[in-house]
């Protein structure tokens, strides 16, 4: 835009929808606060581990299920086997951060492929295909991923692929959602009628009024991904030794919370926070980029 | 009606077929039998073993017999409880389960609803944004984080209930486990009634309920409760399936004698005839629900039609 | 003059939002008397509904009113604005009754039709059970719903949006009000049901000597329909008066401006034997309703082998009401939809092209839609939208000659070419209909599809378009398709026109001669539905 004609002067250009929609997520508190407080907590778990003195398996022979203090450098205590806690958790924050990661993105790739199938060809093909998805949905899912960690054996490439598997029949759903209805709006149809090319449709003008909803419906699957992570952990059927993850952590501090409830806590803090601000964002980014408010 | 119900146990059917077939062939996919964990049998015994549980067919015959023996209601015997078979387990652990979903849905009804209500009425109040917040947090923690809490603070803390056990369903042993699995199912429900019901109090058939001189009390008592409730009707499959998922872990938890307690105890130990069984009788319990949803929600609004 | 029944005196109404405070409503002062029909006129934003809300105290929670709504139809007088809530709801429904624009939503959708009329009766009279349910058969029978003794027994989803409204107004008169609010009532439905509504409430009015207070943007409705009216704009009442006096003689200019809103004057025709550019024989368009079973295919035909032919320079109208597949016959002539049959442009057969042999003639045939919210991507600038046909079209322009072309387009519409860096959703609907256009335009069409182009405009916004897409045709040449349901719209700006029903063309001729002399029923009773009988030409 270097070469404008005097008639353009900078402050006529105008506010697009995602400036809006950012500068309405920056006045929401909540959701600004959970945004800074993912990023630390992110970071920290990227970079922490190398700055604590303790390795995840390390073991401190001067202390044995230690509570928190400052004055021995385990801020967060230590495990029945001597191993710095905020270590393991930062450690652990590591593993459910990348399944969260790993398999959101799994679960975007198959939902926004199949919705927008779907929802582009319509007709019968859309028909069997969203029965299909209403089949799934009525499946008990949540054990027939336990049942395939049960026969492939715990491996954590399979538990981003289950759990992607898993959660992308809602992204499906609202993908497919977003292209019928923009289909129908004029000016996609005005775009057919200018002669535009039905990939530069898609790319012009679905793409980039879909990815709103899509937006926040990640943010919405990302602590469902993590849950599902932990869960699986928890119940001893998630990642296994020498990895751990918050889910493992939070099963391990439950065996000892009568003895050392940190070993419970700390972990709990760490899981409940970031879903809390997932959560939290998520809402924010819905209300943000909610049309109604357009 | 009947027709209808009729039409729909049929639409039914073949989603529990792809639940067995699935969860049969996956099975069979797995590395290894199911008696190789133990010590080093010999050829004669296994072989034994093996021609009982007609491991030593083919694999499409297996299926039959499998089939054939589900019809009847059997699932066959599992591997580690020898003198059980995977139905008498589950018919064991079913009644116990069963008791503690049910407490579990009715309070998150009987909370989530009103709660949802209140928060609707008083919006932009004090008391919304408290219950609004709480609800977040619900829905945010986990249960599996909120049992153990429970147990530590209760159990321990104040020993005001046992930290666990079933001791024949005693109300001092149901409370903290009904509590840690409904939370999260009362969090979802108070938020859903509450956005319903702004929606609902926003429609036009509310204006003309109040045109018509009617007070605030029954504007909402016969127009505006009805209407708000049935998206969270429809979302009662999704719960009851969410409550079945987490009773597997709070039974884990409070050490309950529950279908949930032998499913991961079943998945732990490799017995796949038992993780089988439990995953095909969750499978037909969960559709069979959903059926009852459906069926509840087009008796409760009538611009369902049933003739197709 | 009659006993004064509802008093506004200088109403003030204020909404405290977040942003500051917003004045809907400023000192408005008006009586309706007993027995007459008074029409609150306006545009949208001009308070008219908010003002009629407030006598029903029905306002929203953001909203302070101040002044007064006195209301004399009790004993002694009450300000309805700060009566005790007891007395109002006992008013509302029974004394003072109302029915609203939405017929489709306006009844609780969970209860059958006589239930929600019967509690009315139960609330403010002492009928209770079969003596309700008699007076509410009375009532849906007074309404001229068909088969009230089973209809009685419906859930509103299984009436029509006509059907529903008479049922709102079998509640609303259930108490026999000495008041009925009618806020825009017709306004959602098409222009046959409207004129059977209107006949309706003129009829119940004479018979329960009721006073009406009518809410409406549209002046026909006003002229053969009210006493007497008040004309508001932004909040404020601009005047008042007698209805025939007031069009007669208006005498504030904004009143004017809205009776010369009302389309006025006719096109000139083009010559005799003007080339043909747009050709169509036989067309049809048919929808699969999906399959089902052991049955053949079910299809829906909403177009049935319609005949069209248009001249270059001329105007053709196509009117109908929703469902009538006009807009369908626009889509499939520029093969946006499939269809059989024979479509030609000036020397090409169209059907049977597929879409890459069809681009290059998509530059010489464009269209503007109604939504002016629907038909702009909200994710890109105007000048964008504007530019896009050219990237097609023109590929071979530089970025300078396209921004060029497109502030010339813009220009052409009569916008400021410095707005082509804005979002849609930073304009008004009557400038994002014209940046519809331009977007149109800047290909430098031969033919031009309007599919109802002015129907989600306010009158006067109306007549700003209706006046550019004539300048646009004398100073390009160009030709019109307009589809509208419009009729006084299409007499102004067609040469000839088309009525279609049910998929099928009723009746096409000379704008005039049709006008004049209309040869079938129905065209006939559109007519009537739309008041253009009594209107000199």
């Amino acid at each position: 835009m270097t070469t404008d004609t005097a008639v353009s002067t900078p402050d006529l250009a105008g506010d697009s929808l995602a400036r809006e929609a950012w500068r309405r997520l920056r006045q929401n508190q909540a959701a600004t606060l959970s945004l800074v407080l993912l990023a630390l907590t992110t970071l920290a778990c990227v970079i922490g581990p190398w700055l604590t003195p303790w390795g995840l398996d390390e073991v401190d022979w001067n202390a044995f299920l230690t509570a928190p203090s400052l004055a021995d450098g385990h801020y967060a205590g230590t495990d029945a086997n001597g191993r710095d806690l905020l270590t393991r958790v930062l450690h652990g924050g590591r593993v459910s951060l990348s399944v969260a990661l790993v398999a959101t993105l799994v679960s975007l790739l198959i939902g926004v492929l199949y919705g927008a199938v779907a929802g582009f060809l319509g007709g019968r093909v859309d028909n069997l295909m969203m029965r299909f998805v209403d089949i799934m949905y009525s499946l008990p899912f949540m054990f027939l991923v336990i049942l395939l960690m049960v026969v492939f054996g715990r491996n954590i490439l399979l538990i981003y692929a289950a759990i992607g598997a898993v959660e992308w029949l809602d992204m499906s759903r609202i993908v497919r959602g977003q292209v019928l209805a923009l289909k129908r709006r004029e000016f996609v149809e005005a775009a057919h009628a200018l002669g535009v090319r039905g990939h530069k449709i898609v790319t012009r003008h679905l793409i980039p009024n879909a990815i709103g909803p899509v937006i926040v419906y990640v943010t919405l699957t990302v602590p469902k991904v993590i849950l599902l992570e932990s869960f699986l952990s928890f119940l001893g059927l998630g990642v296994q030794e020498p990895l751990t993850s918050w889910g493992v952590l939070i099963s391990e501090g439950k065996d000892m919370m009568e003895t050392a409830p940190w070993m419970l806590l700390v972990p709990s803090v760490f899981l409940a926070l970031t879903l809390l601000c997932l959560n939290f964002l998520g809402d924010g980014l819905r209300d943000a980029l909610d049309p109604k408010t357009r | 009606m009947p027709g209808y119900i009729l039409k729909r146990l049929l639409q039914a059917i073949p989603t529990l077929w792809i639940v067995i077939t699935l969860s049969f062939f996956l099975m069979h996919l797995a590395p290894g039998g199911p008696f190789d964990g133990e010590r080093q049998l010999p050829p004669e015994i296994e072989a034994n073993l093996l021609a009982t549980y007609h491991l030593d067919e083919p694999v499409w015959k297996q299926y039959l017999i499998y089939m054939g023996n589900l019809l009847q209601g059997d699932l066959g015997p599992s591997f580690k409880y020898k003198d059980f078979s995977v139905t008498e387990l589950v018919a064991q652990g079913f009644p116990v389960s069963l008791e503690l979903g049910l407490w579990a849905i009715g309070l998150a009804l009987l909370i989530g609803l009103p709660l949802g209500v209140i928060a609707a009425l008083k919006r932009n109040s004090t008391v919304d944004y408290l219950v609004m917040g709480a609800a977040l947090a619900g829905v945010a923690i986990p249960n599996f984080v909120i049992a153990p809490l429970l147990a530590l603070v209760f159990g321990v803390f104040l020993a005001w209930l046992p930290v666990g056990g079933w001791n024949d369903g005693q109300w001092q042993n149901l409370v903290l486990p009904v509590v840690a699995l409904s939370i999260q199912q009362i969090a979802y429900i108070a938020r859903m009634m509450r956005a319903s019901m702004i929606e609902v109090l926003g429609s036009h058939f509310i204006r003309t309920a109040r045109a018509k001189g009617l007070t605030e009390a029954e504007v909402i008592w016969r127009h505006a409760l009805r209407p708000a409730m049935l998206p969270v009707v429809s979302y009662l499959g999704p719960a009851v399936a969410g409550i079945i998922t987490g009773s597997v872990v709070i039974e884990q938890i409070f050490g309950i004698p529950g279908i949930g307690r032998y499913f991961v105890q079943a998945a732990l130990n490799r017995d796949y005839t038992l993780v089988m069984g439990t995953v095909v009788f969750y499978g037909a319990l969960i559709v069979l629900l959903n059926l009852l949803v459906d069926l509840t929600y087009s008796a409760l609004d009538p611009q369902i039609r049933h003739d197709d | 003059m009659q006993q004064p029944l509802l008093e506004f005196d200088r109403l003030r109404v204020d909404f405290s939002l977040p942003g500051g405070t917003v004045t809907a409503v400023r000192d408005i002062s008006f009586t309706v008397h007993e027995g007459e029909t008074l029409a609150l006129v306006g545009e949208s934003g001009s308070g008219k509904s908010v003002s009629s809300t407030a006598a029903m105290g029905l306002l929203p929670d953001l909203a302070r009113p101040s002044g007064a709504i006195r209301w004399h139809g009790g004993e002694g007088d009450e300000d309805l604005l700060t009566v005790a809530p007891g007395r109002l709801r006992r008013l509302r429904g029974n004394e003072i009754s109302m029915i609203f624009q939405e017929p489709m939503t306006s009844l609780n959708p969970l209860h059958r039709v006589g239930r929600q009329i019967v509690e009315v009766l139960a609330k403010h009279t002492s009928l209770r059970g079969q003596a309700a349910r008699a007076r509410a058969l009375e009532l849906l029978e007074q309404v001229g719903i068909p088969e009230p003794a089973r209809r009685i027994d419906s859930y509103p989803h299984e009436l029509s949006g006509g059907q529903r409204q008479r049922v709102m107004i079998a509640m609303a008169l259930a108490c026999e009000p000495k008041l009925l609010i009618a806020d825009e009532p017709t306004t959602a439905l098409d222009v046959t049901v409207q004129a059977q509504i209107l006949t309706l409430l003129e009829d119940l009015k004479q018979r329960y000597g009721m006073a009406i207070l009518f809410i409406t943007h549209d002046l026909g409705i006003v002229r053969h329909f009210a006493d007497r009216v008040c004309v508001m704009r932004q909040g404020e009442l601009v005047e008042s008066g007698e209805t025939a006096a007031l069009f007669a003689a208006p005498r504030h200019d904004y009143t004017r401006m809205l009776i010369d809103a009302e389309p006025r004057g006719r096109k000139a025709p083009v010559a005799e034997d003007a080339p043909l550019l747009l050709e169509a024989r036989d067309l049809r368009v048919r929808f699969p309703l999906g399959k089902r079973l052991f049955r053949p295919m079910e299809v829906f035909e909403a177009v049935r082998g319609i005949d069209l032919s248009i001249r270059r320079g001329q105007t053709v109208g196509i009117v109908g009401e929703s469902g009538s597949g006009k807009s369908t016959l626009g889509r499939a002539l520029l093969r946006l939809l499939e269809s059989q049959g024979d479509i030609r442009f000036d020397d090409t057969a169209l059907d049977g092209l597929d879409s890459t042999a069809m681009r290059p003639l998509r530059s010489r045939m464009q269209v503007v839609f109604q939504d002016p919210f629907g038909s702009l991507s909200p994710r890109m600038t105007v000048g964008e939208i504007i530019g896009e046909g050219l990237r097609v079209h023109a590929p071979a322009l530089g970025r300078r000659e396209r921004d060029a072309r497109v502030q010339e387009a813009l220009r052409d519409v009569a916008l400021d070419p410095a707005m082509r860096r804005r979002y849609p959703h930073e304009f008004s609907g009557g400038q994002r209909q014209r940046i519809a256009i331009a977007r149109a335009l800047v290909l430098k069409p031969e033919f031009l599809l309007l599919d109802e182009p002015t129907s989600a405009l306010d009158r006067s916004v109306q007549a700003t378009v209706i006046a550019l897409l004539r300048d646009l045709q004398a100073r390009h040449g160009l030709t019109y398709l307009f589809i509208s349901h419009d009729l006084a719209v299409v007499r102004a700006l067609a040469d000839s026109v088309v009525v279609m029903k049910d998929g099928a063309v009723i009746e096409q001729g000379d704008t005039e001669t049709l006008f004049q002399a209309p040869r079938e029923a129905y065209t006939r009773e559109l007519m009537r539905a739309a008041f253009l009988d009594g209107e000199a030409a």
